[in-house]
């Protein structure tokens, strides 16, 4: 299988990254060299196994729904690039 | 009193609480080696007033009976440092300062220590050789062409420097053991589980563990000793009774099996690898232990898996970079969504977006199956491997690297050139194990080497045993000559 420059803008715009046109040509390059690389585990068959989807023999534990912070609001915008009062600001969604 | 700095931790340890010197003049030789060592580049972030602070606080009111007493230690700029700049390596976090501590710096601090500064490593601890770093590449002590490893390369750098104490790193795929390897020091990833991942910032969530860094075996019982421990913040934390490491070490491996895998050589290995394997081998059985014999199959495949399920997992979790709860913002795009992709294309570094790009695709909308189902089953198989072979054995001995430190530049045209060099590394992640990597002598260009000792799942202890009379035997001195002050 082989990516293409189209397909690459498609699956970058998915991840919402935008890339420069200058840089595609050797973006797919590379990619495909990595996906070659990959597709060595196609050679072997895996009909019969099992996905592994936990390496920990324990199943992840649950806790009580309760608050254990809060009142914190002034610490969760401390780092925002652009804030007003008491919210994120974003460029305007809604016309 | 002679140079403290170019001492173990455990001896530095034993100065402090034998008032040979106090946590002040500690503080105060790091601070000179760290102002003389710039061209090293392992500092992304120093603390040196709140340490000096923080150690004559400990001076006036010391507090010996701790594991980590009055020592000073930079980490990994990958742990969130409450209050204290947290890069990851990256443009897109150039201004974040978190308003919490990650649980690992946290339970360090606990036993007495402090930090002494935060250390450069490879962008979201992606790269074999922290050239991917938007601070800059870091130098390898060892000579001055040469990449420290990665992703923990200014770990490897400071430490082998003589420019903290011990460190600690992350390991996803060899992160801590190869720049270990690569620096002639002691790396060791724990057991997936053992210390808690709450507050590093997230790379691949079910492969990434932090572990300490050291100059010796006994300092890296001490370090995982203060750095382990259950956490309920996170969910995959292992919940079980604190070791006590360094305490329980023994050099008496006698009657030990130790298992020989295979599939462990690549082409063109330099034969000092296989050399220096073959002397491992030799000490270890000069000591009593047996050597044995195993075939971990899937082998190969490791790497391609590792670069299915790194990449798929990285690309969720660096969704959340978005420009705007935190980090950088770009100032161009008109509408929210331009906002969003300019930010991250400006924000991430190309090997960063690389990863993001494969992980996009290999979850996307009809190749989920081809991909990530086959790279979990293939997983799968990799992690049989060793559950099967550690029903007759208690440990296995591998190189850490396939070759000694690079040189700056040379692989980094090549990501395919660059995976390869996490071959030995990468199948512990995938199958969860604990494993240390060792110096254990060098090439002959005189870089150090590393051998690599693998456990069963919670068997930190016989690995650092196994380790701990490996290195009394071995001889290996780390000779670097400091170039760079």
């Amino acid at each position: 299988m082989s990516l293409d420059k189209e397909k690459i803008k498609h699956v970058a715009k998915l991840a919402r990254i935008s890339v420069d046109e200058a840089k595609v040509e050797s973006l797919t390059k590379d990619l495909n060299s990595i996906f070659k690389f990959i597709e060595q585990l196609n050679e072997l068959n895996t009909d019969k196994v099992e996905p592994l989807t936990s390496i920990l023999n324990q199943s992840l534990r649950s806790r009580k729904d309760e608050i254990s912070d809060g009142k914190i609001r002034e610490k969760i915008l401390k780092n925002s690039p652009k804030e007003n009062e008491e919210f994120f600001v974003v460029p305007k969604v809604v016309e | 009193m002679a140079d403290i700095t170019n001492q173990s931790l455990n001896e530095i340890i034993e100065n402090v609480k034998t008032k040979k010197v106090s946590s002040t003049e500690l503080i105060k030789a790091y601070v000179k080696n760290i102002e003389s060592a710039k061209k090293l580049n392992a500092f992304v972030t120093t603390t040196f007033d709140q340490a000096l602070d923080k150690a004559k606080q400990f001076d006036n009111k010391p507090n010996f009976d701790q594991l980590l007493p009055g020592i000073p230690l930079a980490v990994k700029d990958l742990f969130c440092t409450e209050n204290t700049k947290t890069t990851a390596g990256s443009n897109i976090l150039n201004n974040f300062i978190p308003s919490y501590e990650s649980t690992v710096t946290k339970n360090l601090w606990n036993h007495g220590s402090f930090l002494l500064g935060k250390l450069n490593c490879d962008e979201f601890a992606m790269g074999s050789s922290n050239e991917t770093s938007h601070y800059g590449n870091v130098i390898n002590p060892v000579g001055d062409q040469l990449v420290p490893g990665g992703s923990s390369g200014g770990s490897s750098s400071a430490l082998a420097a003589d420019l903290t104490p011990a460190t600690i790193g992350t390991d996803t795929g060899g992160s801590i053991r190869q720049p270990a390897s690569f620096t002639g020091t002691v790396g060791l990833k724990p057991t997936y589980g053992l210390c808690s991942r709450w507050g590093i910032v997230a790379f691949a969530s079910s492969l990434d563990q932090a572990g300490p860094m050291t100059k010796t075996i006994k300092d890296c019982a001490i370090m995982l000793e203060a750095m382990s421990g259950f956490d309920e913040k996170d969910s995959t934390s292992i919940n079980k009774k604190k070791e006590q490491y360094s305490k329980n070490l023994k050099d008496n491996i006698k009657g030990l099996k130790i298992g020989i895998p295979k599939e462990y050589r690549v082409d063109n290995m330099p034969k000092e690898v296989d050399e220096l394997w073959e002397k491992g081998k030799k000490i270890l059985k000069d000591l009593g232990a047996q050597l044995i014999d195993i075939s971990l199959p899937h082998t190969k495949y490791a790497l391609p898996t590792y670069y299915i399920v790194a990449p798929a997992e990285a690309s969720s979790n660096l969704a959340r970079y978005d420009g705007v709860r935190y980090g950088y913002r770009s100032k161009q795009g008109k509408d929210l969504i331009e906002m969003y992709e300019k930010t991250r294309s400006e924000g991430f570094g190309d090997e960063v977006k690389r990863r993001i790009l494969i992980g996009t695709y290999v979850l996307s909308s009809g190749y989920y199956d081809a991909y990530y189902l086959k790279a979990q089953k293939v997983r799968q198989l990799i992690k049989k491997d060793f559950d099967d072979s550690f029903k007759k054995i208690d440990a296995i001995l591998t190189p850490s690297t396939p070759s000694s430190a690079f040189k700056i530049g040379e692989k980094t045209n090549d990501p395919v050139s660059m995976y390869l060099n996490d071959i030995f590394t990468v199948p512990v992640n995938l199958a969860g194990l604990p494993a240390l990597s060792m110096p254990a002598g060098v090439d002959k260009q005189g870089h150090p080497l590393g051998l690599q000792l693998i456990g069963k799942a919670l068997d930190e202890q016989k690995i650092l045993n196994i380790g701990y009379a490996f290195e009394k035997n071995c001889g290996f001195k780390n000779k670097i000559k400091k170039w760079w002050s």
